[in-house]
Parts: structure tokens; sequence; C-alpha cells
């Protein structure tokens, strides 16, 4: 493969309080396909997500997104290519009712009302909520808020969806749900940081493990799934 | 990201003499020595140098280093544009001219005390920040008689301060990552459009804030709280905490004493 | 960066005479009793966690800014949103939280200074954004009941007025001549009154369009006596700093504070601030005339507002604030 919707190499970041994020990492997307994140708790997958981006910047690594390295001069691009879905949907939806929220990414792009409308139409079938953009998103449920939180990106028409914690917080059934609205967005190149095994397992081909900022682990979900050592190594469980 | 980088806390742990020294002690001497600065006459040159040398020598006693916070000690200086224009408008000799207008020496004078006056006043106020827990302060604030309530409201606003702004942060980095820019498209949206959604934003905020609030509350009264924040019985202010704040506050008299009959 | 309220406001300590932020202060402690009086009575045991928490919303919602043009931005105070959400004696003592913080944690703003900084951010603001906000809903016609129209305007004439507090304040202390720093902070905070208006009015779009319980609570009680307040603050201004500026009679404060140079500037500044030989940009005299010509209708507007609410809310008046 010779195009990667992203490709990151020897990438680092530290904090301002000096701890060390990313040490280090190196990893590539192709187009279409579903990767997983996952690594314990202060990892640095968040941290990695943000990179991507351009929430968070750094100096030590080289971060590229459709062929497009990361400069000031490409970030907005490059943010209208990633489309982010935070973990806290409350985050998210800053606007009281769902359409304004939707229509945000389309307004700030600067494009046409009709087109503006078409996309959050589009966006909000996608996610199953075609009735729900005159509702005030502060009243929904939590699996509401992260379908609309999802419908807020893909108005965008990102290249890449990279979504935090998916699953984290919703009911078995919401849950559920949200599996099969992801499943369902074939064509979409997706990067998901997550602690859900299944929701891994179900969803994406290939896995990246990150422990303690570094990549320790990159392959076929079920090859890694399947090496009880690694897994209990870097704190993690089998489905 | 700068905005969680610019608000770091001042406080630096420490187990010098001036970390030890009682709060009350500390926020009366503070506020004896800001007075003090703010008093000096203008133009008593000798004085500036001194009075740096009293709080310089606290923060170095106190090991927060006298040249950091004379560095800290600038963010004031901004508000100098306030006070810039004293250079052209106080009537005195004209020693020098910018864009044709004359600087006056008496302009001079002015601006240059008001600028070392406040710079001063700064550092004083940041080797109490730096050398005290916010924790303590609020006692001690308490224990001078500042209303309870009132220090209540602010040990609980203290505790929620860096929750709620990390939620800002969050805002703020969520509508970042969808300000996307298509080229050929003019990006950003309408002004006033850009305006009602941080006004969204603060919406928002507002009523998560609220919202905890009655959360915190139901778990205070879950806990038997009953209007009244109950305090620990003050420990005994000594002899030799008061002698301790008394030195640089004498030093501060000497070098005033001479400012106004000597130096001026 | 003047741009920014929270650095245009905040004076840092060394930039008020003594005797000047002595003023500040007695004001600030006599206003913040009678707030601590007045929200004990109507909010009891809830009082400290709501106000807290809220203190530290509005530091947070300080935070949150939207880019203007060349690298500017819009930023909140928030004295009139605070006030129409929570009533305006709650909303004193929130600001006054935030400006302490400020003060005494991050050195925003002066600890002498803090009295001023208390009564131009926190009083000001909040009072006179309040009466606004309530007189403007009060009219009759198109404005009636437009609670976002109200929320605009008290907003943008809080932010103004505090700026001219502001600038007399440092007029008196000697720090800035009149004719330069009335307009100049008039002038600016035209501006930033404008970023004011329209985050506060998007802040109570949200509101309204989500928990409108929450606004309908404050928005119908009357608080007794907030509308003289703020009618007592704008004659303050007038008579406190106005008079021994534009008076040449020496009068008790200039002879407090004759020994800190104010004298000079009070003296001075209005006749003879740009001596002969400089060209005078602008003619004080007019100045001084149209400062207390703003001053005067402010005055006035909030007088008649003032006898208008008493006689419509009389009744009402008792009621308390539970927010």
């Amino acid at each position: 493969m010779s195009h990667h919707t992203i490709e990151v190499k020897n990438l680092s970041f530290r904090y301002p309080d000096g701890h060390l994020a990313l040490d280090n990492v190196t990893m590539s997307v192709a187009p279409n396909e579903k990767v997983a994140l996952v690594g314990p708790n202060g990892a640095g997958k968040s941290t990695l997500m943000l990179l991507l981006n351009g929430v968070l910047r750094t100096r030590e690594g080289q971060i590229e997104v459709c062929s497009l390295p990361l400069t000031d001069e490409t970030l907005g691009r490059i943010r209208a290519a990633v489309g982010l879905v935070f973990q806290n949907p409350d985050d998210q939806l800053f606007s009281p009712r769902v359409y304004q929220d939707v229509a945000f990414g389309p307004l700030h792009m600067g494009l046409p009302e009709d087109e503006v409308r078409a996309r959050v139409g589009r966006a909000l079938a996608a996610v199953g909520m075609s009735g729900y953009a005159d509702r005030i998103s502060h009243h929904l449920s939590s699996g509401e808020k992260k379908r609309i939180a999802i419908a807020t990106v893909l108005s965008m028409e990102p290249e890449i969806l990279v979504l935090d914690e998916p699953s984290a917080g919703l009911d078995p059934r919401a849950r559920r749900s949200l599996i099969e609205l992801l499943r369902g967005l074939e064509q979409q190149t997706m990067l998901i940081s997550t602690h859900d095994m299944r929701l891994v397992q179900e969803l994406c081909s290939r896995m990246i493990v990150l422990d303690e900022g570094r990549c320790v682990a990159d392959g076929p979900t079920e090859q890694i799934l399947d090496d009880a050592a690694l897994l209990e190594r870097h704190g993690l469980e089998a489905p | 990201m700068t905005l969680s980088l610019s608000l770091q806390e001042r406080y630096q742990a420490g187990d010098s003499p001036l970390h030890h020294l009682d709060p009350r002690v500390k926020v009366v001497m503070t506020l004896l020595l800001i007075l003090g600065v703010v008093l000096t006459p203008e133009g008593a040159w000798p004085a500036y140098p001194l009075l740096w040398a009293v709080i310089g020598g606290l923060a170095a006693v106190g090991g927060l280093g006298a040249v950091r916070v004379a560095r800290a000690g600038s963010v004031a200086l901004p508000f100098a544009l306030a006070a810039v224009t004293l250079l052209f408008t106080v009537p005195g000799q004209p020693i020098a001219s910018i864009f044709g207008l004359p600087i006056t020496d008496a302009g001079l004078t002015r601006f240059l005390s008001i600028m070392i006056r406040s710079w001063l006043a700064v550092q004083a106020a940041l080797v109490l920040a730096m050398s005290t827990h916010f924790t303590d302060l609020l006692w001690a604030l308490g224990s001078l008689r500042v209303p309870g309530t009132l220090v209540a409201i602010i040990t609980f606003m203290y505790r929620y301060l860096f929750t709620l702004k990390d939620e800002a942060a969050r805002l703020l980095r969520a509508r970042a990552a969808r300000s996307g820019i298509l080229p050929g498209y003019r990006s950003g949206g309408p002004l006033f459009w850009r305006a009602r959604v941080a006004g969204g934003m603060i919406g928002n905020l507002f009523l998560r804030s609220y919202e905890r609030s009655e959360r915190v509350y139901a778990a205070m009264l879950a806990r038997g709280y009953s209007g009244q924040m109950r305090m620990l019985t003050p420990p005994q202010l000594t002899w030799g905490a008061i002698w301790w704040g008394a030195v640089p506050v004498a030093a501060l008299l000497l070098v005033e004493m001479l400012a106004f009959l000597v130096w001026t | 960066m003047f741009l920014n309220p929270v650095l245009a406001m905040h004076i840092p300590d060394g930039f008020l005479s003594v005797a000047v932020a002595l003023v500040g202060w007695a004001l600030m402690v006599v206003l913040v009793g009678l707030a601590l009086r007045e929200t004990r009575d109507k909010l009891g045991e809830r009082q400290i966690p709501l106000m807290g928490i809220l203190a530290a919303f509005i530091f947070a919602a300080q935070m949150i800014n939207f880019p203007v043009a060349g690298g500017t931005s819009g930023h909140l105070l928030g004295g009139a949103l605070a006030a129409i959400l929570l009533g305006p004696w709650s909303a004193v003592l929130v600001m006054l939280s935030v400006i302490s913080v400020q003060a005494l944690l991050f050195q925003d703003g002066g600890l002498l200074a803090l009295g001023f900084n208390t009564i131009n951010m926190g009083v000001i603001t909040v009072f006179v954004g309040y009466a606004i906000y309530n007189w403007v809903q009060a009219l009759p016609g198109r404005a009636h009941g437009n609670r976002l129209l109200a929320a605009a305007i008290g907003a943008w004439v809080g932010v103004e007025v505090a700026a001219i507090a502001t600038s007399l304040e440092l007029v008196a202390s000697g720090t800035s001549p009149l004719q330069i720093a009335l307009p100049a902070m008039v002038g600016v905070h035209a501006l930033i009154g404008v970023g004011e208006a329209l985050i506060t009015v998007g802040a109570i779009a949200f509101i309204q369009q989500t928990r409108p319980d929450l606004l309908g609570e404050t928005a119908k009680k009357a608080a007794r006596g907030s509308s003289w307040i703020a009618v007592g603050l704008l004659i303050a201004l007038l008579v406190v700093f106005l008079s021994p500026l534009a008076s040449p009679s020496p009068d008790g404060l200039e002879r407090v504070a004759a020994d800190q140079g104010f004298l000079d500037a009070a003296q001075d500044a209005p006749y003879q601030l740009l001596p002969d030989y400089t060209v005078p940009v602008i003619k004080n005299e007019a100045l001084t005339t149209i400062a207390a010509g703003v001053v005067g209708v402010l005055v006035v507007a909030g007088i008649g507002y003032g006898v208008g609410r008493l006689n419509s809310h009389g009744k009402a008046g008792k009621r308390g604030h539970t927010v």
C-alpha cells in the first residue's frame, strides 16, 4: 500500500508538567481500515488522538493525514479530514439543539446553506436519529447523545473517524446498537480507542497496543487477542 | 492548549522558615509591604532597590528565587498602557520626544515610579502566593475576620475551580477539533454565529455547574450538613511568628522614613 | 491584548493611589456585607455550595473565547450574566469570589486594588446590567419581554459604565490623564462590550431553550432595592470622582490624597494636561462635559427606572431569590 490515511512517524509528546505521554510512536492506518487502539489508562491513547487532529501539537515526529503533513498551514484542512469523537458527548454538544451542533462543522467550513442542510440530514440519518434535529441535546439519554456526537463529525464528511472510548458508560442495549451503527459505516476509515475487547473483536480487523507511551504490539486482532502473555503484560483481558 | 498551561498554581511546596510562618502573619505582612510600596513617594529612587531587597530577600529566604519572582512580577506590565500617556501630559521640562510629542521630566518620573511600585507590589503578592498553600491562605483570612460565609464560598470555589477549568478546556478542544477548513471556502462562519457558539458553550458549562451544585448539596446534606461550615480551632499565634514578620515590616518602615524625609 | 476585558479591567497594585484604593475597600466592605445578609436570608444553607461552584463556573467561563479578527478574541467578564442567572446580590458574591481568587492565586489584579476591582467588575456590571435588563424588558413595544435584547443591552452598558468607573479611578489616582483615559477606556470597551453582549445572549439563549425553569424563577423576581444600588453607584461615580476633578476648590478627598501626588493630577489634569507647547488633541472642557452628560443621563434613567419599579413591584418586592 502506497497511500495511507494516517501516517505517524517517531512521534513523541511531553506534557508541560514533564510527563512523557508518547515515546517514539510509529503507526499507520490504510483507507477503509478499522483499527483499534488499546492499552491501560494513561497509555497515551487520548494524547495520540488529540495529536492526530492537531488539538495538541508537538515538534518531535511527523504526522501525515491523507498525504498532508500536519503544519500550521494544513491544520484546518486536517481538522476537516479527521473527525474526532470525544469520550464525553457533553463536551461535544455545546449548542442547545441537535441541529445546530450537527451543523457546526459544515458552517465553520463555510459550505453553502443547502449543502449544510443536506449534510445534517445525511449525518443524522446515518446514526439513525433523523427525527431528532429539533430536540434539546441536554435532555437526551447517554446513548442518544453519543449518536449525535458521531453525527456532528460525520456531517463534516471526514476521511477518518477517530473515536475515544465510544462504548464507555452505555447500557448493554445502547452499546449493542452503537456497535451496529459503527459496523454499518462500512466505507469509513476508523481509529477506535477502547477498553471494550468485545467491541474490538466485532469491529476491528487490526489492533495496536499502547503502553506507557510506546507502541508494544500491532497486528491482526485475532492474533493479538490469542496472545495471553502479551495481554497480561499490558493489563488487558481477552474478551 | 495554552489555556490549561496559563493557569498553573503558583504555590511551591517547601520547608523554609517562610513556608512555616503562620499564614496570618504572612497575610498581614504582605498587605503592609504592598501598602508601603504603593505609598512610596514618586521619584524617591534610592528607596526602590531597597524595597526590592526586602521583598527579594523574603523570596530568597523562602527558596523561591528572588530573580524568578522579579521576572514573574512582570505580569502587570501590559497595564502600563494605562499610564504611558503621563509621559507627555504631566507638566514639566521637555527632555525628549517621540512622534513629535515631548516627554517631560516630571512625566517620566511619575510613569517610572508607577511602574516600579506596581512591579514591587506584584512581587510581594507573588511571594505570599508561592509560599502559602491556598487552603492555608483561606484559613488565615477566616481567622483575620473575613466573613466565614465568604471564606467557605471561596473554599468551595477553589475545590471546583480546576474541575470546571478542565471542563471548559474540553469544550474548547471539542470546538477546535471540528473547526475544519476546506480549500476554496471561506471558513470560520459569521462573527455573530461564532459569538453565539461561545455563548452556547458557556450556557452548557453553566447547566453542568448548576446541576453539579445540586448533587454536591445533596451529598453534603447526606453527610449531616446544616448550613454551618465548621473549622478547626486555630493554633495559637506565637510571638516568634509575629517577630519574624515584624522584621521585613520594620525594614520597610525605615526605607519609607528615609524616602519621605531624605529622598524627596 | 487590551481587547481582553480580563486584562483591561483588572487594575494591578501601584496604579491606584492609597487614598483611592482605601475608598474602594470601604465601598466593597459595605456592599459585600449587604450581599452576604441578603443571600443568607434567601438561600439559607444552599448558599455556600451554590455560590462556590458558580464562582468556579464564572472563572472557567472567562476562558471561553471566540475569534474576532486579526488574532483578537472576544471574552466574557460575566457580571451581567451572573446577575441575570442568580439575581444581583448573589452575583456580587460570585464575582467577588472570582476577583479575589484571581488576585490571590494568579496575581490578576492587585490586593490593594481589590476594592475597586470588585466594585467595577463585580458590582457595577452586576447592578447596572441587571437594572437595564429588567428595564428594557418592561419597556412597551417590541422590546417588551424580549429577554435576549434586554440581556444584550444590559451586558453592554454594564461593561461601559464599569470602564468609565475604572478610568475615573485611574484619573483620581493621578495614573492617567482624564482626556485620554476616559475616551480610550470607553472606546475600547464599546467593542469589548459587544463581545460581552453577544456571549451573554448566547448563554442565556442556551439556558432559555434547555432549562427555561432556571431563568423564569429569577427573571420575575424584583430584587429589593437593587435598582437603588445601581442608581446610588452612578451618583457616587458622579459625586466622588467628577466633582473634585471638575471643581477648582480643593475638598476632603483631595486633601487626604494631597501627598500622593494626587493633587497635581486632580488640579492639573483637567486644565493644564497638555501644556502650550503640545498640540491639544481634544478640548478637555468638552470632554468633562460629555462625561458628566453620560453619567447624568444614566443617573436620570436609573432614577426614573427605580421610581417606576418601586411603584409597580412594591408587592412582589418581598419574594425571595431561591435561584
